[in-house]
């Protein structure tokens, strides 16, 4: 029979280890990093285990080394200093003995991870390649052998919602078993664009191109974001992939090239647009792309985005050309972007036409698509 | 009154000068060491107060407080005035005091440069401090700056007038810095007593040396990066933007070439206290006291030469990926040897648990954990995966906290019977041990799962699957921030009053390569040496 110290004890131990390893069970990768779905990521998944492991090994040896000194060396004790310690031969070599086997757990993580890392270095031949760019506060996806481009902006969801904060309104959408190359860029200031469960992690950096790569084992949602400070939008830039078997992607881009080819005709098409269909388009373009800083009632943040409502220049008939050009071209060194080469010619003139006439402002211009073909 | 007059006044009444003079004109170094000790202190509670208004934030998702503009400021600045203001002051205070008490020199070496190096940083931090208000007071004052205290380009260039005033800010700051390194190596290479040989110096001293030629080296860089970017936001230059043939790069480049070895600047100081503290306390000589000589040196050295590894992520080459990959996972030896050096100074030792010696044995566990995950940051491909996510927070406070900051508290729980003369309240110093250890590890344990699992640095806001960890993490802030209450209060009764402090307060204090403090009274004379002490 145990002493019944020894058998409570026993008890609580088992416990622990239950609940720990029950709690560990059905949550285990909350703890940990995301599951990997590429093969990629698999090889950084190991290796990163392999860290772990040995990291936690020292950190028992360190810990149980202390424990032992702090039992065994006490005052309390009567444990009298040996004043002569330093001088014996383990003073004399400990000062080698210990960088050597440091040095030997070192250049195994290091020999492992240089493997790794030529894998991520890899340039091979890829089967896609998208190019992905940041802004504030948006991705633009443009794939570079199919004449497709998404912009991925942040779907509002509610504090409470699971998705709060993970969710877009037009994902990226990617082959499974297909080699996919990454072309990184930015149009304003750095981003990181990153999803752990499929591709390492480059940055975003505007003038440059960075490039990573993937090759998604599983179909599935996979959802990241940026990780990069880009100022005030920096924690609202979810990044969504949704990767599907090839044939379902081979249909969906026919399917989403019939309606980019629809929407430009209608863009480029000399027709004179109504006030009513105008406001209508312009209110959804400015949602989409200018709400992040003007603000839904168009007073943007005093002292960080100004306000269109009653503005110099949205709400002047004199300013109408700089509005337009203001537009097109962004303003340097702010955070307002050049719409130019994102939006088509209707939905910067819808979006010009909404703010002149919107939030009580009276400049009251219908601009036309032809108008922004001219200022361009 | 002829220069020998004053002289001799001084010596016949061997006290301070009088009123607010003292403190302004002051060339003295234990005076000048308190302000800045005051200094630090002052900062922890300003760097403090916006943890918590970060932590407070970050209690639940959604945007409750304030703008994430606002946030972003906080952020950028909470590390500022924590690295610049709290953590650098403090230990310059404690060299200031005691170097030249440790090797025997009447004063630093150049007293009135040491005034001059103490009065910038109050002008720094009121800088800093119209850095935060610009934005709101003047007209068209464009964005808080909100890049983080990396204050990378090119949202440090769109930022408002607030940057340019952490750029003046950082440029005080570190005038202040170069200067009072200046005077640090010079009071350590002319004015030790006879006999007290570089090898005889206590530790204490050595890290310092090494941390003032750190200073020295990297200071300028940053003032450079931080000037270049000034030139940007003004007059046209562009360094750091592509269209006008520059690199945005390069700032980060500049930045973490003065930002790695910066984390050893805040590091060895402490390092140099736990050497004196644990043979103390442990009644036994530094064990490998050359191996740590040289072990800091080597941490120096190659701290200066690791610094991309804060840019996996920003597309080098190949070649250029595995250097410093390799490079950084070799500081794991000089550390582990420091780490082993200070586990067998307890070993065989006799050791009794004084708050500071509580705080040195925290350390070591601590500090080997930060360690362990620095190890795993530095791997490259892994690294992709944790860059920029709350895993890095979590390591690099477990590297500060314990290795910078509590070493600071062994120091002062070490040395306040000698400032003040009085004996601190041991029980309350071993509560305040216990509440600042076990609340920093409820802060700063779960950002490593939340880290791992996903959720990015800098953001104000996060999704719902993170809410646990974060809870946990502000409780654990708020109970942390509270426990400096009570560590101020420890202060002040110590100088107020208590038990009379002998002149060798600690038992252990002579043993192995003590420093020269312990043959003064406590609290020591105005003059602390007025004749050369000799070893023998
Ligand atoms: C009550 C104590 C503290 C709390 C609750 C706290 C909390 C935080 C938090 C929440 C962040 C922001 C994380 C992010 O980037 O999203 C942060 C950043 C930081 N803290 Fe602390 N901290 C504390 C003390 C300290 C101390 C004492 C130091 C310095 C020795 C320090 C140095 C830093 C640094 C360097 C950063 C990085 C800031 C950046 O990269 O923008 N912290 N801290
Ligand atoms: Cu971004």
């Amino acid at each position: 029979m145990l002493p019944r110290r020894d058998k409570c004890l026993s008890a609580l131990f088992i416990t622990g280890v239950t609940c720990l390893f029950s709690s560990m069970a059905h949550a285990a990768y909350e703890y940990n990093l995301t599951p990997p779905a590429s093969t990629l990521t698999q090889e950084i998944f190991d290796l990163h285990m392999l860290t772990t492991i040995v990291g936690t090994i020292i950190m028992a040896l360190v810990t149980g080394m202390i424990i032992y000194a702090l039992i065994n060396f006490r005052h309390a004790k009567g444990a009298v200093p040996d004043q002569e310690f330093h001088n014996g031969w383990f003073g004399r070599w400990a000062w080698v003995l210990v960088p050597v086997i440091v040095l030997s757990i070192d250049l195994t993580i290091a020999s492992s991870a240089s493997s790794t890392l030529s894998s991520v270095e890899s340039h091979d031949k890829a089967d896609v390649t998208v190019k992905v760019i940041g802004s504030q506060w948006k991705w633009t996806y443009e794939y570079m052998d199919d004449d497709i481009k998404i912009v991925s902006n942040l779907k509002k969801l509610e504090p409470t919602d699971p998705l709060y904060l993970r969710d877009v309104d037009d994902p990226l959408v990617l082959p499974t078993g297909k080699r996919v190359r990454f072309l990184l860029t930015s149009s304003d200031v750095l981003h990181n664009w990153g999803i752990a469960e499929i591709v390492p992690k480059k940055i975003n950096i505007p003038g440059y191109i960075n490039e990573t790569w993937t090759n998604i084992t599983k179909e599935g949602t996979y959802r990241g974001q940026c990780y990069e400070n880009c100022g005030t939008g920096h924690a609202f830039m979810p990044a969504v992939v949704r990767a599907v078997s090839p044939t379902e992607y081979e249909q969906w881009k026919v399917t989403r090239k019939a309606q980019q080819a629809q929407a430009a005709a209608e863009a480029s098409a000399d027709k004179v647009w109504a006030k009513a269909e105008l406001m209508a388009k312009g209110e959804a373009v400015y949602t989409k792309n200018c709400l992040a800083c003007h603000q839904a009632n168009g007073q943007g943040l005093p002292g960080v985005f100004p306000a269109l409502a009653g503005s110099k220049i949205a709400n002047n008939s004199a300013a109408l050309a700089e509005h337009i050009a203001i537009v097109v071209k962004g303003k340097a060194g702010t955070a307002m972007a050049a719409w130019g080469p994102q939006l088509n010619d209707l939905d910067i003139a819808a979006v010009v036409t909404y703010e002149r006439n919107a939030w009580g402002n009276t400049a009251g211009e219908l601009v036309q698509p032809k108008d922004i073909k001219a200022a361009r | 009154m002829s220069v020998a007059t004053t002289h001799d006044h001084h010596h016949d009444h061997h006290g301070p000068p009088r009123g607010w003079q003292r403190w302004v004109y002051s060339t003295n170094h234990k005076d000048i060491g308190t302000m800045y000790l005051f200094f630090a202190l002052f900062m922890l509670f300003f760097g403090g107060a916006m943890a918590m208004y970060i932590r407070a934030e970050l209690f639940m998702p959604g945007v409750q407080l304030a703008s994430p503009d606002f946030y972003n400021n906080m952020v950028t600045d909470h590390a500022l005035v924590m690295v610049f203001g709290m953590v650098m002051p403090a230990a310059a205070g404690m060299a200031n005091w005691m170097i030249p008490m440790m090797i025997g020199a009447p004063d630093m070496a150049l007293p009135r440069l040491n005034n001059l190096s103490f009065w910038l940083l109050p002008a720094a931090a009121i800088l800093l401090m119209l850095s935060i208000v610009a934005p709101y007071i003047f007209p068209d004052g464009g964005t808080p700056v909100n890049t983080g205290w990396t204050l990378l380009p090119p949202l440090s260039v769109q930022n408002g007038i607030g940057m340019d005033f952490t750029i003046f800010a950082i440029h005080t700051l570190g005038v202040s810095s170069i200067l009072a390194s200046i005077n640090i190596v010079t009071t350590i290479l002319n004015m030790r007593a006879p006999g007290m040989t570089m090898m005889k110096m206590p530790l204490f001293v050595w890290a310092w040396f090494f941390t003032a030629l750190l200073l020295i080296a990297v200071m300028p860089v940053l003032a450079g990066a931080v000037t270049m970017l000034l030139f940007d936001r003004h007059f046209g230059t562009s360094f750091f933007d592509a269209a006008g043939g520059g690199d945005p790069i390069l700032f980060q480049h500049l930045f973490w070439f003065f930002g790695h070895p910066e984390v050893y600047v805040l590091l060895l100081p402490s390092i140099g206290v736990l050497g004196l503290v644990i043979p103390t306390f442990a009644r036994k000589p530094l064990f490998g006291y050359k191996a740590l000589v040289y072990g800091m040196g080597i941490l120096a050295a190659l701290g200066m030469v690791v610094w991309a590894h804060h840019q996996y992520t920003i597309g080098m080459s190949l070649v250029a990926t595995n250097y410093f990959m390799i490079g950084t996972i070799l500081i794991s030896i000089p550390v582990g040897l420091m780490l082993m050096n200070f586990i067998f100074t307890m070993w065989r030792g006799s050791m009794t648990f004084e708050t500071p010696m509580l705080f040195g044995i925290a350390i070591i566990l601590m500090f080997s954990f930060a360690g362990v995950t620095g190890v795993m940051l530095a791997v490259v491909p892994a690294d992709m995966q944790y860059h920029d996510t709350m895993f890095v927070v979590a390591h690099f406070h477990y590297a500060l906290i314990p290795g910078a900051v509590f070493g600071l508290y062994a120091g002062v729980f070490y040395w306040l019977p000698k400032w003040t003369g009085h004996m601190y309240n041991e029980r309350l110093g071993q509560i305040f041990f216990w509440w600042t250890t076990i609340s920093f590890n409820l802060t700063f344990f779960p950002q490593h799962f939340s880290g791992l699992a996903g959720m990015p640095r800098r953001i104000v806001d996060y999704s719902i699957q993170y809410t646990e960890f974060n809870m946990i993490s502000s409780i654990g802030g708020f109970l942390f921030g509270l426990s400096h209450l009570l560590f101020l209060f420890i202060i002040i009764q110590t100088i107020r009053g208590g038990a009379k402090a002998p002149a060798k307060p600690w038992e252990g204090s002579q043993i192995g390569t003590p420093g020269l403090e312990w043959t003064l009274p406590s609290p020591p004379p105005f003059h602390s040496f007025t004749e050369a002490p000799v070893i023998k």
